[in-house]
């Protein structure tokens, strides 16, 4: 346990208050084409490009599952350490709207393909585990767009039909930071199993999002309030904070909190009722009679659960064991299945540790100033070896290393050339920094008896001049060690 | 040639072949008579030209090996037709043309027969008497006050009246075998799965089942053949090997046990429909079948159990048209629900408003448990005794309606009267089983009365050949007499 504690809470008159979260992830399902469709997923097709008759939901058309997406969310299942349920079935969620071709969505209600599962996260107070309560699997709506035209609504269907997994978490997250771990981990395994890209901007990943309070030490729930369809982190942060903060103050002056559903407004940052409970649609759920239940072998989930690749806390594992590396390095560095792939092939080729402190570091710094992501990274992960291991054997220094990582990342080149070619190979040759010391200490001899009067603090001053003769190439330790040995003589 | 329209479907087929009558002449014989028939109202939509287009084709490329060679049909306007609208009965789809063409037209179609028409029905298939038409109610042609029962009301009376040599038409609740017996002439519900739904204007779902209608039990088993088989587009479709009906047709039923449920007397039937079934049971068992009383005890749970699920299934079926992407839209309405509640309130008509009514109230919150999960489970339970029943013997026998054909307009403002027809072939749709109707007699009006048979799933053949082994020796000759033209 860190020495950090827990210590979010909202603090009114009448003392401190918990805050409750949970929340429900809609996560689109990695596939080709479409929960009971043909039809592609690809983002960004024109306006109803990708919409087949059972999309748009014309007479007589027939949903077929498509079983690559059961397959996915039975991954994703297993990578939540979660039950897979052998049989499950789709209902048909009805209501009316304009973007909803069939007036129903196609859902599972009361049997979901998957039932309880967890996922852990690190928190600087500790590993804390977050309950799964069900995933299951349902179509998306199309879009509704109201800004096109001023009097009419258009609708874009490519969405429409478009698998998603909902996600359900048990009420166990306590603040808006560990949201923030809790979608970053959930986003993170889905991205190792390859069964949802996660992608926020694209609503990949988006949730509603489930907030009550309640005093210190109580063991009962308040009442909840939803907020809809928030789609990025940050969002979902704000929308909490100020929804615990509205329901904290409507308590205190002795009012009652309405359970209804909110959305969020992130211009005016803050949440507004959408409909109470009392208006809430009937969805009037009953089982789809187009789809039979979904029935799933053993040995098919026995099969995928064999296929899963290394997911991140066995990765995180492996790397404290295998790397050498501190909990909180191999964290960063499974946070992401391409950063642990590049990690890894740096790793294979050069010292481990410097490897990750390089990457947290620089490489890291470089990405997030571009705005890049390290699969697009400029310096491939060969090249990044190379420089790490120039730094350990010595050959060029840290100063240097910064220069020549500059450099790779404008020309792409390898950089045993750019150090070659710039001559910036660092001076490790006694002979020759004995020779350019002698010739420092000579040029500055009411320093050099400062000095040994006592006034040690000069000794940086030597080792500047150093570096500046030696245009920084000077090896520092071999400097350190010389410009004492000649001091004291 | 005589006429050649009052034929069997399997004798024209014999004639196609045998090059008596080419498929052209064929056409334009039922043309004709389609155009001489108005007054029946069975047809919403022609396709005259295209037939002849067609028939012309077949004729200069004949090929007889094929099932229904250059045979033209008239079909339910329930099936999507491809080019050709389909209304299903109703405004809300008055301009509605399909780009796609129903699994099993298509399949008729690829065994060498044609599109004639688009036959009148229910709306969305809701109704027993084809009163419930937006396009007007079709008359029966057995006599011109009589309905042709429901929905497949337009196919019934189309095939009694010679206008189309067989046809096809959907069964929900007895929308085949009704309309069948109250026109003499034969239906089929297939095993629910047999028949693709893919492409059919949906109704209820779970018990949507597309069968044919002919004059005789050998067409019926052509037809069958010609229209059934697996569609991965369909999840409820049965993935089996494809029967030949119509060869393995057999009238030898010696041995068979065939089942007498008690349960199907029920009060008010009126005395010739009892009577007729005493006959058919003699019938069979002169041909060496044994009668064995059964009992189906939850047979009187069926109808209201049929009405809370198919009403269910059809409130959910029927939200698609809510004239946003095909189909009537209103021009009233200031919003999208203003919209959508003018478009449904203009485009549907009342039996297909009081089904979404009764549906939508069976499955809201707090009615679901008491209403349509009751009914779930009394479903279940139908099926079982149809399960249990079937362990001892191989089909049942039952009258297919109450009564024979009633008149136009006696039931319209009772709806309750109207279901109450269906009393005998509702079960079957629950149970998801195979049934057929034949005509077996007449009433003391000389209307046609027609008996049920039930097999066990997937048992369409045994029925078939009970049907076949009885219709030859029934004696049944259904005389219509051609009054409107």
């Amino acid at each position: 346990m860190s020495k950090e504690k827990f210590d979010y809470f909202i603090k009114g008159e009448k003392g401190k208050y918990e805050v409750v979260i949970g929340l429900e992830v809609h996560a689109q399902v990695l596939s080709k084409s479409k929960l009971f469709s043909g039809s592609s997923t690809k983002f960004g097709a024109d306006p109803n490009n990708q919409v087949s008759l059972i999309d748009s939901a014309f007479p007589g058309m027939l949903p077929v599952i498509n079983e690559e997406c059961v397959k996915q969310a039975v991954r994703t299942g297993l990578g939540l350490s979660a039950k897979i349920n052998n049989y499950s079935v789709f209902d048909r969620k009805n209501y009316f709207y304009a973007d909803l071709p069939q007036g129903y969505q196609i859902s599972q209600y009361k049997n979901p393909i998957v039932g309880e599962g967890k996922v852990l996260l690190d928190m600087p107070y500790g590993s804390k585990e977050i309950g799964i309560e069900r995933l299951h699997l349902e179509q998306d709506a199309g879009k509704s767009i109201h800004d096109m035209d001023p009097s009419n609504t258009y609708v874009d269907l490519n969405r429409s039909g478009i698998a998603l997994m909902e996600i359900v978490s048990k009420p166990d997250l306590r603040s808006p930071d560990e949201v923030n771990a809790y979608i970053k981990k959930l986003r993170s395994i889905m991205r190792y199993l390859g069964t949802c890209d996660g992608n926020m901007q694209e609503g990949s990943l988006r949730a509603d999002v489930n907030v009550s309070v309640r005093k210190e030490g109580d063991t009962n729930f308040g009442t909840r309030c939803e907020i809809k369809n928030v789609n990025s982190i940050k969002f979902m942060q704000m929308a909490i904070e100020y929804e615990a903060a509205r329901q904290v103050e409507l308590i205190e002056n002795g009012k009652k909190i309405d359970q209804e559903t909110r959305l969020f407004d992130t211009k005016k940052n803050e949440t507004r009722s959408m409909r109470s409970k009392e208006d809430a649609h009937d969805y009037r759920y009953f089982p789809d009679p187009d789809l039979l239940p979904l029935k799933l072998e053993q040995k098919l989930i026995d099969d995928l659960k064999k296929s899963l690749p290394e997911l991140p806390d066995k990765k995180k594992e492996r790397f404290v064991k295998e790397y050498g590396l501190n909990a909180y390095e191999a964290n960063v560095l499974v946070s992401e299945k391409e950063i642990s792939e590049y990690y890894e092939e740096v790793a294979k080729l050069s010292d481990k540790k410097l490897a990750a402190t390089w990457m947290m570091g620089d490489l890291f710094a470089m990405l997030n100033d571009r705005g890049l992501d390290i699969s697009k990274s400029p310096i491939s992960a060969k090249h990044f070896a190379e420089l790490v291991q120039a730094i350990k054997s010595g050959e060029i220094s840290g100063r240097i290393a910064k220069e020549v990582f500059e450099i790779m990342v404008e020309s792409g080149d390898n950089p045993k050339k750019i150090i070659e070619s710039k001559g910036m190979k660092q001076q490790s040759d006694p002979k020759e920094l004995e020779k350019m010391i002698n010739e420092i200490l000579s040029k500055n001899k009411d320093k050099v008896d400062q000095y040994k009067a006592g006034k040690e603090k000069l000794f940086g001053f030597f080792v500047g001049q150093v570096m500046k003769l030696s245009g920084g190439k000077a090896n520092p330790q071999l400097t350190n060690e010389i410009l004492k040995k000649l001091l004291k003589g | 040639m005589a006429d050649i329209t009052n034929q069997s479907l399997n004798e024209i087929i014999e004639n196609v072949k045998t090059k008596k009558v080419s498929s052209s002449e064929l056409t334009k014989a039922y043309i004709k008579n389609i155009e001489g028939a108005k007054k029946l109202n069975a047809f919403v939509t022609t396709t005259f030209d295209q037939a002849l287009d067609k028939s012309k084709k077949f004729d200069n490329k004949p090929n007889f090996d094929q099932l229904l060679p250059g045979i033209p049909l008239a079909v339910k306007d329930l099936f999507c037709t491809e080019n050709t609208k389909t209304t299903a009965g109703s405004n809300i789809l008055n301009n509605f043309i399909p780009s796609y063409e129903s699994t099993v037209t298509k399949n008729l179609w690829d065994n060498g027969s044609f599109l004639l028409g688009k036959l009148n029905c229910d709306e969305f298939a809701m109704g027993s008497s084809n009163e419930t038409s937006y396009y007007g109610n079709v008359i029966n042609p057995v006599g011109d006050q009589l309905v042709p029962g429901g929905s497949s009301g337009g196919s019934s009376s189309a095939l009694a009246a010679d206008l189309t040599p067989a046809t096809i038409g959907t069964d929900t609740g007895g929308s085949i075998r009704q309309p069948a017996s109250f026109t003499g002439t034969v239906g089929l519900k297939p095993t629910y799965g047999l028949c693709s739904r893919w492409g059919i204007v949906a109704f209820a779902s779970s018990l949507d089942q597309a069968g044919p209608m002919t004059k005789t039990i050998k067409d019926c088993a052509i037809m069958l053949e010609a229209m059934s088989g697996f569609d991965e587009k369909d999840s409820t479709s049965i993935n089996k090997k494809k029967e030949q009906y119509s060869k393995n047709l057999k009238d030898n039923i010696k041995g068979l046990k065939i089942g007498i449920p008690k349960e199907y007397r029920v009060d008010n039937m009126p005395k010739e429909v009892d009577e007729l079934w005493e006959k058919g049971k003699k019938i069979l068992k002169d041909l060496g079948a044994q009668l064995i009383d059964i009992s189906l005890p939850h047979t009187k749970y069926a109808l209201p159990t049929y009405y809370i699920v198919a009403p269910a299934e059809a409130s959910s079926n029927l939200a698609r048209y809510d004239g946003v992407r095909y189909g009537y839209r209103s021009k009233q309405g200031k919003d999208l629900i203003e919209m959508y509640e003018k478009t449904r309130s203009e485009g549907f008509g009342d039996e297909v408003k009081r089904r979404i009514l009764i549906g939508t109230y069976v499955l809201s919150s707090g009615y679901y448990d008491a209403y349509y999960l009751k009914a779930q489970k009394v479903r279940q339970l139908i099926k079982k005794d149809f399960d249990d029943s079937f362990k001892k013997i191989d089909a049942i026998l039952t009258p297919s309606t109450p009564s024979s054909a009633f008149k136009i307009g006696e039931k319209t403002n009772d709806p309750v009267s109207m279901y109450l027809n269906d009393i005998f072939t509702v079960p079957v749709n629950l149970a998801g089983l195979p049934a057929l109707s034949m005509p077996a007699g007449v009433d003391n009006q000389g209307h046609p009365l027609g008996l049920q048979l039930i097999g066990k799933a997937l048992d369409e053949q045994k029925i078939l050949n009970i049907g076949y082994a009885f219709e030859k020796n029934c004696g049944f000759n259904n005389e219509i007499k051609k009054w409107w033209s």
